[in-house]
């Protein structure tokens, strides 16, 4: 299986060096070094435990490193976390929605705490996922399918540079995948982190990928070296 | 739709937007704070065996039941948000930190203020022996003073408690012991106040201890509060 560092010359929109994260005694990331170039894609593979979403969160400047670099679009963390929110867009887990708010609501507040002016852009996102019509229902009476794409909205409500997604696609039926495809899928033109348990399908979308394994990285290649078999090892 | 730099009052305007929202939606809060101190004074009716309570004592059951009707309200105070991830939304957002937390106490005094104009008259009509009218003008001091005490102090044990997986246990362990000087001051103040003679002078000497606590917790809650929010 490769192993090693690729490096990329200019316009890093990642730059991570010996990062390293624990919880209490328990190491969740070890000296994880890459690089990504913006407007690449970078795929992180995993079994669970393997760290994938804590390399997430520290991306997404909610966790803070123990150990080594991170420089995320051009600047230092968790030293200048201030100047990169608002830039980063979070798809992860928990759809980060109160259940008794509405998708319009929702997104009101998040308009807000990111300094957008009216709500042109959320009824323009809520359009493109097809939830205009269930937009002024709690959250609540809602579908996890449909809750996730109102969290691909608040997402991407900000227009950011940065998209950090993980398992975007859960809970979506093949028309809603089919849906947020050119909001968070390449087309996007944005760079994007993906973390996902189907080697197949993010080698088809990704140009690099990290393989983890107990924090540490097992696989660091193009994605054009790789083939899916190889990356099923990872679970094994 | 154009982006800039968010600004705190619009940041706090929808902060309070949604807190209200969410509980006139799910009543998580305030109906049990007011339904606790009604039965409690029901419970004190029962267990005293009187009616008309005067003084000191009246002071006494007026302050504790607000106060335990106040921890239910700062259990919940950050709940929604801890559990549907709304903390790390806000995280994720450029807005001022601050603006949290002035939503947060804006919130648990919304909530104070609905608490008491259900448990004061309740209060009147279970327990307390003079009239409440003469009474109210001091009382209305001692109360915002107190609540001002309880909201610094129970926004800042919210945030503190509401990350841990024992929080229900965690909120009150930290903030009853907190409360216990706004408590001494808060029933020492109200005592002449609810006198059986009459509504009597407020006693200075605790107003101003009370409110020199308030400002001593205020400062503290504003100095930690972006600190507890962080990783």
């Amino acid at each position: 299986m490769p192993r090693g560092r690729l490096e990329v010359a200019t316009l890093a929109a990642l730059e991570l060096r010996g990062l390293t994260r624990h919880y209490g005694e328990r190491l969740a990331l070890a000296d994880v070094s890459v690089d990504v170039e913006a407007g690449q894609t970078l795929a992180v593979l995993g079994p669970n435990g393997a760290g994938k979403t804590t390399l997430l969160r520290l991306l997404a400047t909610l966790l803070r490193p123990h150990g080594g670099e991170l420089q995320v679009l051009g600047h230092t963390l968790p030293a200048e976390n201030w100047a990169v929110r608002g830039r980063i867009g979070l798809l992860g887990h928990e759809p980060l929605l109160y259940r008794e708010l509405s998708a319009r609501e929702n997104l009101g507040l998040y308009g807000a705490l990111h300094g957008l002016d009216g709500d042109e852009r959320a009824g323009e996102l809520l359009a493109a996922v097809a939830m205009e019509r269930r937009a002024d229902e709690p959250l609540r009476t809602l579908s996890r399918g449909m809750v996730q794409r109102v969290a691909v909205c608040r997402a991407l409500l900000h227009d950011p540079e940065l998209l950090l997604l993980d398992e975007p696609r859960a809970n979506l039926d093949p028309a809603a995948s089919e849906l947020v495809e050119p909001l968070i899928g390449r087309a996007s033109g944005r760079t994007r982190v993906i973390v996902s348990h189907d080697p197949a399908g993010v080698l088809a979308e990704a140009d690099l990928v990290l393989g983890l394994v107990r924090g540490r990285v097992h696989v660091l290649a193009g994605a054009a070296e790789l083939d899916a078999g190889a990356l099923v090892e990872l679970y094994r | 739709m154009s982006a800039g730099a968010p600004q705190n009052r619009v940041v706090l305007g929808a902060l309070l937007r949604k807190e209200l929202r969410v509980e006139l939606r799910s009543f998580s809060a305030v109906p049990a704070m007011s339904l606790f101190s009604v039965t409690t004074f029901v419970l004190f009716h029962f267990a005293l065996q009187r009616n008309a309570l005067s003084d000191d004592l009246a002071s006494g059951v007026l302050w504790v039941t607000l106060l335990f009707a106040a921890v239910l309200g700062i259990n919940r105070l950050f709940v929604a948000d801890a559990e549907q991830g709304g903390f790390d939304g806000f995280l994720l957002s450029p807005a001022d930190r601050s603006v949290l937390l002035y939503s947060k106490a804006l919130t648990l005094l919304a909530y104070l203020l609905v608490l008491e104009l259900v448990a004061v008259p309740a209060f009147a009509l279970l327990l307390l022996g003079p009239a409440l009218w003469p009474a109210l003008p001091g009382l209305l001091v001692v109360l915002a003073l107190g609540d001002a005490g309880i909201v610094v102090i129970g926004t800042l044990v919210g945030a503190l408690a509401v990350r841990t997986s024992v929080r229900d246990l965690l909120g009150p362990m930290i903030s009853l012991p907190l409360l216990v000087p706004v408590l001494l001051c808060a029933a020492r103040a109200g005592a002449p106040v609810l006198g059986a003679g009459g509504a009597g002078a407020l006693p200075l000497r605790w107003l101003v201890t009370l409110a020199l606590y308030d400002l001593v917790f205020g400062l503290i809650t504003f100095a930690v509060f972006d600190f507890l929010l962080e990783d």
